[in-house]
């Protein structure tokens, strides 16, 4: 393990943790809204939002799936020093983190079952672009509609057919994040 | 290159600083170098396993508290620590020693430190097994008169 894979945690843990859990918790609350994150340095080409997520939300009992672009030593050194979840393949994932052509094909990932449909996957999307534009979401959480820049429609139209199983997928560009339950009705532009 | 002969000795030196306590620690090293936390300290707990029968069977005796840290010093070297207890700044002052006795003052550090600490190890395990050893008992057969 080199010694940059040690850098980049939280510096104040109780207090950071407790303030990306609220974003990461508001962002899935109302799909859409997009939040600023802080406090996580991670390896590049990581995002900071999408390693503040790991941060927060995994730990050993929370196997991580890594996209083939993002599937380096440093990172993988990254996530095990800081969280000590356990890198696995996609189907065993319950967080998966990559550009959203290395998710691709999203079927590998675990939905839940009917009476487990909470034993699903959560995407972290790595985008070039997040903002409110391109496609109209609607559902619970949103008053009205609302615009976000997904990468694509269908597979989220799809997913929602799912429901209540399905993967939830949070979005994340530099220091923000967006989130996307899979309760959310997507609508192309 | 880190050979086995180098890992053993860091386990050893981990292993004392785990056990030690935590003033004697202070009291030996009571000024520590500049230095960055890069995660903890924090307090957990882990799960103690034992070996039972015949055949080793692992089981797990139970759960202790341990406070892990890691920190770098300004040459860029790390050192970890995990310590039994809740004592945050014995976390830190082991980790402290961990990259210290990795660097070109481990010598020094290993007569100011870890020999007064492997002392105060060794004649507190001397005095427990002492201790056990005045209550230990020696049976043997009254005679019955059988054999007459």
């Amino acid at each position: 393990m080199t010694p940059e894979a040690l850098l980049g945690g939280f510096r104040d843990a109780p207090i950071q943790t407790a303030r990306a859990f609220r974003a990461a918790l508001e962002a899935m609350a109302r799909p859409g809204t997009i939040w600023s994150v802080e406090g996580a340095s991670p390896p590049a080409p990581m995002s900071i939002a999408a390693g503040v997520l790991i941060l927060t939300l995994c730990d050993g009992t929370t196997p991580v799936y890594l996209g083939p672009s993002l599937d380096l030593p440093l990172i993988q050194d990254w996530i095990t020093f800081h969280t000590g979840a356990p890198l696995v393949t996609a189907e065993q994932a319950r967080f998966a983190l990559g550009t959203w052509a290395d998710l691709r094909p999203v079927n590998r990932f675990a939905i839940g079952s009917p009476d487990y449909p909470d034993r699903s996957a959560t995407l972290i999307v790595e985008m070039p672009e997040l903002g409110a534009t391109g496609a109209i979401l609607s559902g619970p959480g949103i008053k009205d509609k609302t615009s976000l820049s997904l990468p694509e429609t269908a597979t989220f139209r799809a997913n929602r057919t799912l429901f209540p199983q399905g993967f939830d997928t949070y979005l994340t560009c530099d220091t923000r994040l967006a989130g996307l339950p899979r309760s959310t009705i997507v609508e192309a532009a | 290159m880190i050979t086995a002969a180098k890992t053993k000795e860091r386990q050893n030196w981990m292993g004392l600083l785990a056990r030690a306590a935590p003033v004697k620690v202070s009291l030996l090293l009571p000024e520590m170098p500049p230095h960055d936390l890069l995660r903890g300290p924090e307090i957990g707990a882990v799960m103690v396993r034992g070996r039972i029968g015949g055949t080793g069977q692992p089981f797990n005796l139970g759960e202790m508290t341990v406070t892990r840290c890691t920190i770098r010093l300004a040459c860029g070297t790390v050192g970890h620590a995990h310590i039994q207890g809740r004592d945050k700044s014995h976390a830190v002052r082991a980790a402290v020693l961990d990259a210290l006795l990795q660097t070109d003052q481990a010598a020094a550090l290993t007569a100011q430190v870890l020999a007064p600490l492997q002392d105060a190890e060794t004649a507190a395990r001397q005095l427990r097994a002492s201790k056990a050893a005045a209550t230990k008992v020696e049976f043997f057969t009254l005679v019955r008169g059988e054999d007459k």
